[in-house]
């Protein structure tokens, strides 16, 4: 099924289209709130899929994703985005779904991490020219799919919403209730741990491999 | 002068274009200079890039059917009018 297109973020006509049509939701018509939910259902899919690695636990998650939206859309001020605003609700929803799912190990966004070790760097080789063009569409989203379930929660979930989701280092701290300093210090683990994986697929055959001094 | 461990730390930055002027001076130097950082930047790049390429997957009709009755439920346990299911595109 293919829905709307994605509209691009931060495009003031769409934006201001947005506040109204949220604005008639929070009067109670259920086709405007229809409207936002076939405009965001993929994204939000997509990003619960991402975080819970499971396709069961994330059609669960939108569907309690929206409906609280629906809940609560008078609670919305409107001082962020609609679609910040429900991924926070998608992201909460997520990690209760690992936290279930893993009973036995804790699964949380504060967990304490050394934020001044160093970045690690195994894997220095030049990729293929275009690995888009190399593999399927089905292919590369297997592949970029089975990287990103390699990361820790902590570090995945910042990578979807920052580079995958689009959202801003500020969105995201808020979205989180983060610091800044913190999103940045797991965005570049995230970026640096997925070039990793992604190297061993994508790097140039017959290239040596570089490596940093020790 | 930048070592390849203080490129690495300010990597994010440098490509999110979110660094002042004199210290993406001295970056852009030392990746012009030292091979190693330059692949790893280029390489670091290119992984960004392939994500945000990355299409939405499609969700199926069902699990969209699935969703909007459980909205409309929800608006008519609340006293909601409305009806959201004409405006999805199949």
């Amino acid at each position: 099924m293919e829905g709307e297109p994605i509209e691009p973020v931060g495009v003031p006509e769409a934006l201001s289209a947005e506040v109204l049509t949220v604005e008639r939701a929070k009067q109670g018509d259920v086709a405007a709130f229809g409207e936002l939910v076939t405009r965001y259902e993929r994204r939000v899919y997509r990003m619960a899929r991402q975080i819970t690695q499971n396709d069961e636990d994330a059609e669960d998650v939108l569907q309690e994703t929206f409906l609280k939206a629906f809940e609560h859309i008078n609670s919305f001020q409107g001082q962020s985005k609609f679609y910040t605003w429900v991924t926070r609700i998608a992201v909460n929803e997520s990690l209760m779904k690992l936290r279930k799912r893993k009973s036995d190990r804790t699964v949380s966004l504060d967990e304490n991490i050394e934020t001044d070790e160093e970045p690690i760097v195994r894997e220095i080789a030049v990729w293929d020219d275009t690995p888009e063009q190399k593999y399927s569409q089905e292919e590369m989203r297997a592949i970029l799919n089975k990287a990103i379930d390699g990361l820790k929660p902590i570090f995945r979930t910042v990578f979807i919403l920052r580079d995958v989701e689009e959202l801003s280092t500020e969105e995201t701290a808020e979205v989180l209730g983060l610091s800044i300093a913190a999103v940045k210090s797991r965005l570049l683990r995230a970026r640096l741990q997925l070039r990793e994986k992604l190297t061993r697929v994508f790097k140039r055959k017959g290239d040596q491999i570089l490596g940093y001094a020790k | 002068m930048v070592t390849c461990k203080d490129f690495l730390r300010e990597l994010s930055d440098y490509l999110d274009e979110t660094t002042d002027p004199a210290t993406r001076a001295e970056l852009e130097r030392h990746v012009s200079e030292c091979p190693n950082c330059w692949v790893v930047c280029d390489t670091t790049r290119k992984t960004i890039q392939v994500y945000k390429g990355m299409e939405a997957q499609p969700i199926s009709d069902c699990i969209h059917t699935k969703l909007m009755e459980a909205i409309e439920k929800k608006a008519a346990e609340s006293g909601h009018s409305g009806c959201c299911n004409g405006n999805h595109e199949s």
